[in-house]
């Protein structure tokens, strides 16, 4: 990804907690539908796989299509159920794997 | 003037034609169907026939966040949301995005764990045409439920 994920987590977890993560990656999410000028279909390249885990334990995953808009904004909830660290994986076509380690603040 | 003139001029001989004409231009017009409504693609069929592996989904019990009518199609937002308790014993497995006329049926699939809380989603898609947009979610005890909603495309999502 040319320009890191933006994540935006709250302030401040109270211990189990339901909370909202917003994430928003930079990507072209190219169909592999689109010709260029030449004609020559331009190959796809999207990230297929988004995937969230919070101390080692999957809480959520995606996987996206050509159907999902340039840039995917996924925002999705977990219940913190004491402190930890979250991380997020995003996979492109290209192979590229994109991980942001995100800090929660549990009060 | 002179072509009010001649605009008054219209025996009933022609009247009769032109209102003939002006109910036939009329009649088509309502014969074609809202464009995309209700119009869904083989390949849908074949992705939803694959997702449900027999079951008949139950209508309802989807939140589906979505405008009614968009300006450009490729970038439709959306929320798609299920109430459940989200315990081991009985949460929301996945939401299935379906789409009934884009090259592609499948959009995504998101995937929930009794840890999400909350079987809730948001995201932004891509829309060839006026369609039905379809979500299918899939419960921890092995039933489907099945939601639709109808969104007006103005300009398609470019190459999709």
């Amino acid at each position: 990804m040319k320009k890191p994920p933006r994540v935006k987590v709250p302030q401040s977890i109270g211990v189990g907690e339901v909370v909202e993560i917003k994430t928003l990656a930079t990507h072209i999410m190219e169909t592999g539908n689109r010709k260029d000028a030449a004609g020559n279909v331009i190959p796809r390249d999207i990230i297929h796989t988004f995937t969230a885990t919070f101390d080692g334990q999957e809480v959520f995953s995606a996987e996206l299509g050509p159907g999902i808009a340039a840039n995917p904004y996924i925002a999705f909830y977990l219940k913190v159920a004491g402190p930890g660290a979250l991380e997020l994986v995003w996979l492109d076509d290209s192979g590229e794997r994109t991980v942001a380690s995100v800090p929660l603040n549990v009060v | 003037m002179a072509d009010a003139s001649r605009i008054l001029v219209l025996d009933r001989r022609n009247f009769v034609a032109g209102a003939g004409a002006a109910a036939l231009i009329g009649a088509l017009f309502a014969a074609i169907p809202k464009a995309g409504a209700g119009e869904r693609s083989a390949k849908f069929e074949a992705a939803l026939a694959a997702l449900l592996a027999g079951a008949t989904p139950k209508d309802g019990g989807i939140e589906m966040d979505l405008p009614d009518s968009v300006e450009n199609g490729a970038y439709v937002p959306l929320a798609l949301s299920v109430k459940s308790p989200m315990t081991a014993a009985n949460h929301v497995k996945a939401i299935h995005l379906l789409s009934t006329l884009n090259p592609r049926a499948t959009v995504a699939t998101f995937r929930f764990t009794p840890l999400s809380g909350k079987a809730r989603i948001t995201s932004r898609m891509r829309l060839a045409k006026t369609q039905e947009v379809v979500a299918i979610a899939e419960l921890s005890d092995g039933t489907f439920l099945m939601g639709t909603r109808t969104v007006d495309v103005k300009i398609g999502g470019c190459g999709l």
